[in-house]
């Protein structure tokens, strides 16, 4: 089930591949599952679930990952 | 959800990061910025000042006024500049090897001296930048290049120094624990005197290549098993503590601060800073 409330436009997930070292570590502690790691860098698999906390960007240590 | 837009304070065109992957530096890094953007600070009138290291790097990541000075010395540098211009807002970077080492002296009399910086220390526990020796935080038994069979020596508590050592505020958070730490440095942000917060980062290449923590990922983990609140610790005994990471505010006092001290002995004087 989408976690995007109905007036609510979808979140934005931006990663900056040039900036991603693939460390993981948004992967491991995204609390919904949306990430995955594809030839060595995040990507996104279930924008669907994404419920907007942000812990990947404030956890990414290379400011690849931003969520609107 | 934080809708600050931390990229106003970066000098994108210094990245990527030259930070391995996995380092918890850049997230301490983000922390800092975000709570600079919690407090209102304008990045003209603050100052990020740094010694030697990997943490030390910070600075050039940063659009501030910024200070990338010698080992050790990052709190010198920053005294001078608190001195000369009081009403600027000053964070100082520094490491573990820098701050209690070689630099070990000037932190500690900071601390004493209780003036107005917010002392960022990044704990790695290890030398990152020049190959994983042994630094004065490695805890006993962990390997370095410099203790292939493990470090005999027991580590300081860096927090636990600032605090005998007299800082009005010292808090300790790690690199997991990001949305706290960044509480903990606003607080030290906004306190009047020395403010020491010591933030745990992981060093996957060095430290924990070699001390069997095959991933980064792993040593995130770690951290987060370790962590104990500051309410819960108290609860609990040294033997249970022992290898535990206490995090939050430890200490939160006002004493006379040392910029305004000197001010007024100044008008005491007659005389104009």
């Amino acid at each position: 089930m989408s976690k995007t409330k109905d007036n609510e436009a979808p979140p934005v997930i931006e990663i900056n591949a040039e900036w991603c070292k693939g460390c993981s570590i948004c992967i491991e502690y995204c609390p919904q599952d949306v990430l995955a790691l594809e030839n060595g860098i995040a990507v996104v698999v279930n924008l669907d679930d994404c419920n907007r906390c942000q812990l990947c960007d404030y956890r990414c240590p290379d400011y690849a990952i931003t969520v609107k | 959800m934080d809708n600050f837009d931390y990229t106003t304070f970066l000098r994108e065109k210094k990245f990527p990061l030259i930070w391995c992957a996995g380092c918890g530096h850049g997230i301490i890094m983000k922390a800092i910025l975000r709570a600079v953007g919690r407090v209102g600070w304008d990045q003209n009138d603050t100052v990020m000042v740094s010694g030697i290291g990997c943490s030390s790097r910070m600075p050039g990541y940063v659009d501030m006024n910024t200070l990338h000075t010698t080992h050790g010395r990052a709190i010198p540098f920053a005294t001078g500049v608190k001195m000369a211009n009081p009403d600027l807002h000053v964070i100082v970077i520094t490491g573990d090897g820098d701050a209690t080492a070689i630099g070990g002296n000037h932190f500690i009399h900071a601390a004493r001296r209780n003036i107005d910086l917010t002392v960022v220390l990044l704990n790695n526990t290890i030398y990152g930048m020049t190959g994983g020796q042994v630094s004065p935080t490695t805890p006993r038994g962990k390997k370095a290049s410099t203790a292939s069979f493990g470090n005999v020596e027991a580590p300081f508590n860096i927090s636990g120094l600032a605090q005998a050592a007299g800082a009005s505020f010292v808090a300790r958070g790690t690199a997991y624990g990001a949305v706290q730490l960044s509480k903990y440095i606003e607080k030290g942000l906004l306190k009047k005197g020395l403010s020491v917060i010591e933030a745990m980062s992981p060093c996957p290449t060095v430290f924990g290549r070699r001390n069997k923590m095959k991933s980064p990922v792993e040593m995130y983990d770690e951290l987060r098993d370790q962590s104990v609140p500051v309410k819960k610790a108290a609860t609990m005994s040294e033997v249970e503590l022992e290898d535990k990471i206490v995090t939050g505010v430890l200490t939160d006092v006002d004493k006379p601060e040392y910029t305004a001290e000197y001010a007024k002995l100044i008008a005491k004087l007659g005389g104009s800073a």
